[in-house]
């Protein structure tokens, strides 16, 4: 989130859409409630079934799974065909004048550059306009037909009412009512907080149906404003936290990139990393790579990191493609993994298509399991009939079971979606000789370490110089690792305003990232966590609840990345003057000398109003982007294409590209796609409000609560198929089926899309062969191995099925 | 000032007891009889946050056994903490159960091995299991360890072994994992962000 779970109370329309927080995040909705009750807020929810947020909302529209690009561009339609849009703001924070390379062109659903046989686009023409000095040409009259603006304008006007309406299966005044909502945010004291969650992202077009969102925002003026701002609910407690550290293929903490094989030297990764200037006058923070670079290397070698060895560089792995989830079950499934480890994870039950992941696990040397739990994964070399039909003695994996702590057995800290680090304690010993994480870590490291040590192998170097200065090599303490996380000086830190003054001695923890360093004289595990745990003591773990703005950012409670920040961009919370969009959200002010004020201003202290810098201050060119340079895959614009399983078999828009031109497709899952002749049904996954996944199976409350499997189908269908609520059925996609009970149901309506009638069938998720609960089959049996063409997130949300009587 | 669980539940008891006994005109100078103490006010209070969703709701874990060496605490209740701005002492009906997800019976417990093409589980020491683990893992990684690619660029990749990252473990085993994997020079390392 750019904002936070509190903030929420301050938006003046909420649009649910792409999430269902009243069952997902049931807390956190409550702040959606507390601005309908105190804040006078309307609730908007679109979504393909009445959910319970939706029970509780102003207004319902339904949209059929897979197509809400279709329908937000249709509001940028509205938006700036009506002028109903923040045009100060949009001029000065966004890159709506900026000028477009004159060689940018979208025609037939598709954009500059494509090439059809490697399905990626040569992106060189989704640039700007550059002056001599390598600047973005702009004009600030809007009259060039290449702004930003003006091309947004041209792409987005296709997509009417009336084409929203027939791809969306959404009503046309219903449609039109959303715009209307949308729009009357676009007043500088009004805003509009978006919730989404997985029903965004799980899609082979997630990352841009949040863009186009993120559009609208800029549009409305509503980024970095009390309120408004991009708030992903997101899923677990800590994904937040593990994406922070870089615990994807190709990342580093605090969201760098690990070098590739293209980058074989310091010097050419940290030319194409440290952000360049697109326009002058810009903070462009990513300048400043190289510190946390170089701060990142010496806490992960210490004093085996030198500027003479580069700080290590030799000692990372080179990239020469990315290794996702989907990628590399995808090679373990062709034979080419040996050994694989999981912790507190279960592929089995969240990955697509679970036949091939269990094929995929099957044809492994050795998998070890970290976990609390009994896992589908730690198992699935047993048969249990239907559900995991296998040939045991067939399965030559060896498989390790390591018992794991959970949450209430050991410190530390998590990073709630609000990027709060909130630290929690110890309340009981783990059961039977469960160890913690990073005993078992330590544990297998230790003694690898000292068969290299013995028998000599392969490259030991970097294992040799990976930095383990824990009081108990054998177990590293959370307190440890929190403080080598946030840094600290490896020198005298000399104060350039005042010669003689240290800003930190040798030794001492780092107040915030300010201070790192590019020469090996600060260490810190990940430059955004820096300030969490200082010399004053553990920051994560501050429990001031007091709010005196009454915004709800409550400064004292946790630690919030980066430097406690509440609110990000805040900056845009006020015009180029200085003075605020809305007074009643003030969130930072001028005082003549510097910004001030009741969240950490997001900004250049210093910097006075009216300079050209601007709020986002992490782009080259200080703006948020309605063009989005060369950032995406498939596009700078967004672009409606079909799920990869389309029930109507075409995209009304352009037949010829059906689906995301750049989405990754892989031999043999291609395949394994089924056609809306024999699957004619929309199936979407989705989570209830009694589970969790699949680790509250496991809790006998949650279990009783909601114990046996079941499916969704509205009325009509039901109708058509002769199947009565309680009826066992048959859910079938081309790559396997489930049997579950059917509950038919008024919340899921046929919509009339493409001159057809589309039924959408609802596949909850929370059942596995393990568990307190009735057994069941795993949802995930039925989706398709086919991910977003920039996150490789899979398609989870949009597939087809056929549906049966048992 | 901060006042906790129990010491609100103590301030409440005592002042229940003593204006009751003012009422009936007594005065003693010692209590006469003891009713049962609340379970709560001999538990130990530690805070934590819920390993669930992403609200990261503050919690309230309470456990018997006072910290002594020889005692083993025991969590036996959890609630929501009424002083956590976001959840302000509420817990929606995943949350409601977590005291269920410490004690279920699918906990596991010990070190296992499943060998090939066995149809059971075998405990093993953790000895063992870290000797077995990492013989797999230096075997693997001997064999199949790229230290430059088909253009002579050192690149110092494992490929053939893969880490699945946990989602809700902790910031500190996280940091801990990145070090581990990285250290091997393993490039399939991802976590449930991914899907």
């Amino acid at each position: 989130m750019t904002n936070h779970w509190v903030d929420i109370k301050n938006a003046n329309l909420i649009v649910v859409m792409g999430g269902n927080a009243a069952e997902a995040h049931p807390v956190g909705f409550r702040w959606a409630i507390e601005a309908k009750t105190r804040n006078k807020a309307k609730l908007l929810v679109i979504d393909p079934r009445f959910t319970r947020t939706a029970s509780v909302a102003d207004f319902y529209a339904p949209i059929r799974t897979g197509t809400d690009i279709t329908l937000l561009s249709g509001v940028i339609r509205y938006l700036l065909e009506t002028g109903k849009y923040n045009k100060e703001y949009t001029l000065a924070y966004t890159n709506a004048a900026l000028l477009v390379h004159p060689d940018f062109s979208f025609e037939d659903g598709l954009f500059s550059g494509y090439d059809a046989d490697k399905r990626k686009y040569d992106k060189s023409t989704w640039a700007y306009q550059l002056d001599e000095k390598g600047m973005a040409k702009r004009d600030d009259t809007l009259s060039d037909p290449r702004c930003v603006i003006n091309l947004l304008k041209q792409h987005v006007s296709r997509y009417t009412a009336d084409v929203v309406a027939n791809i969306c299966g959404t009503p046309k005044e219903a449609f039109q009512a959303i715009c209307e909502h949308l729009a009357e945010t676009s007043a500088p004291d009004k805003t509009t907080s978006f919730l989404y969650a997985l029903g965004w992202t799980q899609h082979s077009i997630g990352a841009q149906n949040i863009r186009t969102m993120a559009m609208i925002q800029l549009l409305l003026g509503n980024m970095g404003m009390a309120g408004g701002g991009i708030n992903a609910l997101r899923g677990h407690s800590n994904i937040q936290g593990l994406t922070d550290l870089g615990l994807l293929t190709t990342n580093l903490p605090g969201y760098m990139t690990m070098p590739s094989e293209k980058e074989p030297t310091l010097d050419s990764y940290l030319t194409k990393y440290t952000s360049k200037p697109l326009a002058d006058g810009q903070m462009n923070y990513w300048q400043n790579y190289p510190k946390f670079f170089v701060s990142f290397m010496k806490s992960m070698w210490g004093d085996k990191a030198t500027a003479d060895n580069n700080w290590g560089y030799d000692l990372l792995p080179k990239w020469d493609k990315g290794y996702d989830v989907l990628q590399y079950f995808e090679l373990m499934h062709q034979g080419k993994v040996n050994g694989y480890f999981c912790q507190g994870f279960n592929p089995v039950a969240s990955f697509p298509n679970k036949n091939k992941i269990v094929e995929s696990l099957s044809r492994l040397k050795f998998l070890v399991i970290m976990d609390p739990l009994t896992t589908e994964t730690s198992t699935f070399w047993q048969n249990h009939g239907e559900q995991n039909d296998v040939k045991t003695a067939d399965i030559k994996t060896e498989v390790f079971r390591l018992p794991t702590t959970c949450f209430a057995e050991e410190d530390g800290s998590i990073v709630n979606s609000g990027r709060w680090l909130q630290w929690h304690w110890k309340g009981a010993e783990g059961p039977g000789q469960a160890l913690t994480d990073p005993q078992i870590l330590a544990g297998i490291f230790l003694k690898l370490k000292a068969m290299y040590a013995k028998d000599g192998g392969t490259f030991p170097d970097a294992i040799n110089s990976l930095s383990w200065a824990y009081g108990d090599p054998h177990e590293p303490k959370p307190e440890e690792l929190a403080k080598e996380l946030n840094g600290k000086a490896l020198a005298d830190l000399p104060d350039p305003k005042n010669p003689g003054q240290f800003l930190a001695k040798k030794g001492e923890l780092l107040p915030g990232f300010a201070l790192l360093q590019a020469d090996g004289s600060t260490a810190s595990g990940c430059w955004i966590f820096a300030g969490s745990w200082t010399q004053a003591g553990n920051q994560m773990a501050r429990r001031d609840n007091s709010d005196p703005s009454g915004l709800g950012n409550t400064l004292g409670w946790a630690w919030a990345w980066p430097a406690n920040r509440r609110i990000l961009y805040n900056r845009a919370s006020c015009k180029p003057d200085g003075t605020p969009w809305d007074k009643k959200r003030t969130l930072i002010k001028w005082n003549g000398e510097k910004w001030v004020g009741v969240d950490v201003p997001d900004f250049k202290a210093d910097e006075p109003p009216g300079s050209a810098m601007g709020p986002f201050i992490m782009q080259a060119e200080g703006l948020g982007r309605l063009f989005a340079l060369d950032k995406m895959a498939e596009g700078p614009f967004p672009e409606h294409y079909e799920p990869f399983e389309t029930p109507l078999g075409t995209n009304p828009l352009h037949p010829k590209v059906i689906s995301n031109p750049a989405a990754r497709l892989f031999k043999g899952d291609k395949e394994q796609l089924g056609q809306h002749q024999q699957f004619p049904y929309a199936a979407t996954t989705y989570r209830l409000t009694e589970h969790f996944h699949y680790w509250t199976k496991h809790a006998r409350l949650n279990a009783i609560m909601q114990p046996e499997q079941f499916v969704e189908i509205g009325e009509e269908l039901a109708r058509e198929k002769g199947i009565a609520h309680g009826d066992l059925v048959k859910v079938s996609s081309k790559r396997g089926y489930i049997k579950a009970k059917a509950v038919v149901t008024k919340r899921i309506k046929a919509l009339k899309v493409n001159g057809q009638l589309v039924h959408h069938v609802g596949v909850p998720i929370h059942w596995g062969f393990e568990g307190l609960t009735k057994k069941g089959f795993i949802a995930n049996t039925l989706t398709p191995f086919v991910g977003d063409a920039n996150t490789q997130t899979p398609e989870f949300k949009s597939f087809l099925v056929n549906v049966e009587k048992a | 000032m901060q006042v906790n669980r129990r010491q609100f539940f103590k301030l409440c008891a005592g002042g229940m007891a003593g204006s009751t006994i003012a009422t009936l005109g007594l005065l003693p100078e010692k209590a006469m009889a003891d009713v049962r103490s609340y379970k709560l006010m001999r538990a130990s209070e530690t805070r934590n946050t819920c390993p669930y969703c992403s609200v990261g709701c503050g919690i309230l874990m309470y456990s018997l056994g006072d910290g002594a060496k020889n005692a083993k605490s025991e969590i036996f209740h959890i609630e929501g903490d009424p002083d956590h701005p976001v959840n302000r002492g509420a817990l929606c009906p995943k949350g409601a159960g977590l005291v269920d997800f410490i004690h279920s019976p699918n906990r596991l417990k010990y070190p296992e091995v499943r060998e090939a093409g066995s149809n059971e589980w075998k405990r093993l020491s953790w000895d063992e299991a870290f000797t077995r683990i990492a013989k797999h893992v230096k075997q693997d990684r001997d064999a199949n360890f790229i230290e430059k690619n088909a253009d002579g660029v050192t690149v110092n990749r494992w490929l053939s072994t893969g880490f699945l990252a946990a989602s809700a473990s902790s910031n500190e085993a996280g940091w801990l994992t990145h070090k581990f994997t990285r250290s091997l020079g393993m490039l399939a390392v991802d976590n449930q962000a991914r899907v």
